[in-house]
């Protein structure tokens, strides 16, 4: 492929005055991380850009391995020339004859960082149009609407041309706000939870609730998944606590009256994930909920569940509606595996007629005449911690081998 | 052997076979099932389609598997018409679409429906304009074959598609049976919103075919039952022959990649070499036509005596399309076309694949002059 490197120009980040160098070096680590397949490209951080240089590597799947880390406003693949026109010139067409089909409108949108170039903006973008115009039969130009648009970036010693402005997803870089567990449960709404308080620049790692035989592997098997899903935008890699569950659930099911069990049952997923954040040194929990949207989330829900801890519980879909929440499930690609039809820990044990206005004081109160504590530093010694890479597993390749 | 029928149908890679043969005895579960061996054959058929999707550059829930290019047609045209019915009753086609094409909109005549035949020109070739002029109040689909099973040459879909972005009520449906892997098509940027695909005929195995349907486009399903496939398309997925089709079709695309140049060589070598035979009519254009699809009459021989004459050494080429050539009649295109019927009935189609070489055409060219030598003097001494 003709393109050399790509160009990752910043979002919010290039606000940050004087802390920007720590942003700037938390994206490229995340960059890095993304491409550490590719072991011929480097990762080159500047203060105004960042570029993945290709040295051969294939800029598609390279592109499509960092268009979505936090932090990137947008990325180029791009042709690099000296300062000299002729070469500059050759890869303008280049670039445009590889893009253009019968019909194609263009404009040339030139920008001069550097203004030691002889040619301003403006003759840059005149010189070129000119050249394409003469060197690509039938094309036209149109600068409202285009359909390719040649940008031509000239920095010292270096000018890069691109026919393509991929958008990123803005925000600030992955680890660049501290860390926080994320109570996913398998549903539509937790991973956009996780995903919005990633672009924030959370460190996210998610805390799952398995209870076999009531829930299957497949549901974890989908846990893992959404966790394969998030780790692109958390630049490679996703922590994943997977707490046995079993024991517990099924002593709330016994030991508390039915209108109540639901809400025990987040009170003990709650306190266990508390205890798992102060085990691996996070700040926050952030959860899926949303005002109102089942039983356990009425305002008197979260008032009776959230009672247990005092760390800040984190409800970025707290004011949305679900066909909002589904929305941006679609865009960042979980909700399909949301979708999948398995019983998880929530729907489980759930009972016919919750208490959508539970009382902090007679949960407390029923909770009383069990000793949960055992249960719960066992549930939290037990826990099984996976790092999720966006690679596949063992069964992944095997299956391989067949497609 | 020389195999030049590859529009019939392609001989399945062994790779593909390979597949075929260890999913069905390994991951032979129903992907319904809720226990392991169902949720294996689940995985494998989410990548199969994820496969054929990123292949094709669309998205994953684009992707609806059927049995083949006939069942794609069908569902995607009586599937549309019968769904969007209370928009309209009119449906554009054009007169060299293949049967299962021709015959789904005849059959939903019987239901109400009017349907358009838009003629081709001598090259084959539906005009843009012509189907413009033929959209009425009433229209609610045009279906169009992109590259001719019989005759090769390219409709201009991408064309009509764009068109099509300004009529935004109708749907558009492409046949892209025997373009696929052959001649390249963007079904997002075309406007496309219902593409059929066959297995079969980029060497995957019969009995599985692709019907896309673009995101929000509803269809009336054809089969009732267990809502696979989304609820449009019941019954239990034939998971190894799906997974062989992502299989075959991602081949078919690396091969195209390194083979597309000699193939065109191929058939720039075999049509210059046919021009020079006496008594041999090129009916497929220069331009406008695929890499892969030859066809031409022998004047003074029937195809089919052709076709068993070539047979005898070792040759394999088709009159028209494979579907038709056994009713004996001429073929629709060719008459479509404006070529009489007596030199129509004299047609036959080679039809190349990636696995084809050059010394085969080479091969091909003298055996048919020696060929059409020999019937010659058979047909003079009567």
């Amino acid at each position: 492929m003709m393109h050399d490197r790509i160009l990752i120009r910043y979002g919010e980040l290039s606000l940050k005055g004087r802390n920007r160098h720590l942003f700037v070096d938390k994206l490229k680590e995340s960059v890095k991380r993304a491409v550490k397949d590719f072991p011929n490209a480097k990762v080159e951080a500047r203060r105004e850009r960042m570029y993945v240089i290709l040295n051969g590597e294939n800029d598609r799947e390279i592109i499509d391995r960092i268009k979505g880390i936090f932090g990137i406003q947008s990325l180029s693949p791009v042709i690099t020339t000296s300062w000299d026109l002729e070469e500059m010139k050759k890869a303008a067409l280049e670039l445009v004859k590889s893009r253009y089909r019968e019909g194609d409108t263009f404009k040339v949108s030139a920008r001069r960082s550097d203004k030691g170039f002889p040619l301003k903006s403006n003759e840059l973008n005149q010189t070129f149009g000119a050249h394409i115009l003469k060197n690509v039969p039938g094309i036209k130009v149109d600068v409202s609407r285009p359909d390719i648009t040649l940008q031509i970036e000239v920095r010292k010693n270096a000018v890069y041309l691109s026919c393509e402005n991929i958008p990123g997803p803005g925000g600030l870089p992955p680890g660049s706000s501290g860390k926080a567990m994320l109570m996913l449960s398998g549903g539509i709404d937790s991973p956009v939870a996780g995903y919005l308080s990633m672009k924030r620049g959370l460190e996210i790692e998610a805390v799952h609730f398995f209870s076999p035989p009531f829930t299957s592997e497949r549901a974890k098997d989908k846990v893992i998944q959404l966790c394969k899903k998030l780790a692109n935008y958390s630049g490679g890699y996703f922590v994943l606590h997977i707490v046995p569950f079993t024991e517990i659930q099924t002593l709330i099911h016994k030991q508390i009256p039915e209108g109540y069990t639901m809400t025990t049952t987040r009170r003990m997923m709650l306190r266990i994930t508390d205890r798992i954040r102060e085990k691996f040194s996070g700040m926050a929990i952030v959860t899926g909920e949303s005002i109102g949207q089942v039983a356990s989330q009425t305002i008197e829900s979260m008032y009776a569940i959230n009672a247990v801890t005092s760390t800040p519980v984190l409800r970025p879909l707290v004011t949305m509606d679900k066909l909002e929440i589904i929305e941006i499930a679609k865009e960042i690609g979980t909700y399909e595996i949301s979708n999948l039809p398995y019983e998880d820990c929530c729907t489980i044990f759930v009972p016919p007629k919750p208490k959508t206005k539970p009382k902090k004081e007679k949960v407390e109160y029923y909770e009383s005449f069990i000793d949960f504590e055992p249960l719960i530093e066992k549930a939290v010694q037990e826990t099984e911690t996976l790092t999720i890479v966006p690679g596949q597993t063992q069964e992944e390749e095997e299956f391989e081998e067949l497609f | 052997m020389i195999y030049f029928d590859n529009s019939a149908t392609t001989k399945p890679y062994d790779e593909v076979l390979r597949s075929f043969l260890k999913v069905s005895s390994e991951y032979f579960g129903n992907p319904s099932s809720l226990h392991r061996i169902g949720g294996q054959a689940e995985k494998l058929l989410h990548q199969a389609r994820k496969q054929i999707a990123s292949l094709l550059n669309v998205k994953t829930n684009e992707i609806y598997f059927t049995s083949g290019g006939t069942e794609s047609n069908n569902l995607a045209i009586k599937g549309a018409a019968l769904k969007y019915k209370n928009r309209g009753n009119h449906i554009i086609t054009t007169a060299v679409e293949h049967a299962s094409v021709r015959e789904a909109v005849n059959q939903l005549k019987e239901f109400g429906f009017r349907v358009t035949f838009i003629p081709v020109d001598k090259n084959g070739r539906a005009s843009v304009k012509d189907v413009e002029e033929a959209i009425t109040d009433e229209t609610i689909l045009v279906s169009m074959i992109h590259v001719n099973n019989e005759m090769g040459c390219i409709q201009p879909v991408e064309e009509v598609g764009r068109m099509l972005q300004r009529y935004p009520r109708i749907l558009f449906h492409v046949d892209h049976v025997q373009g696929a892997g052959k001649v390249p098509l963007d079904l997002h940027r075309n406007n496309i919103h219902l593409c059929s695909l066959s297995g079969h005929k980029f060497h995957g195995l019969k009995g599985t075919g692709i019907l896309y349907i673009k995101e929000g486009i509803q269809i009336l399903p054809l089969f009732s039952g267990g809502e696979q496939e989304r609820k449009f398309r019941s019954g239990t997925e034939n998971v190894a022959g799906f997974v062989a089709m992502a299989k075959a079709l991602r081949l078919t695309m690396e091969k195209r990649q390194q083979s597309l140049e000699l193939m065109s060589r191929i058939k720039e070598r075999l049509m210059e070499g046919l021009a020079t035979i006496d008594g041999i009519v090129l009916h497929t254009p220069k331009t406008h036509s695929a890499p892969h699809i030859i066809n031409f009459s022998v004047s003074g021989v029937k195809g089919e005596t052709f076709v068993h004459a070539l047979e005898e050494r070792d040759i394999y080429i088709s009159t028209t399309s494979a579907c038709s050539s056994k009713k004996q009649e001429p073929s629709r295109t060719l008459l479509a076309m404006g070529v009489p019927k007596e030199i129509a009935a004299n047609a036959v189609r080679i039809s190349l694949s990636y696995e084809n070489t050059i010394e085969e055409a080479e091969y091909f060219l003298k055996t048919v002059k020696e060929t059409i030598k020999k019937l010659k003097k058979v047909v003079e001494k009567k």
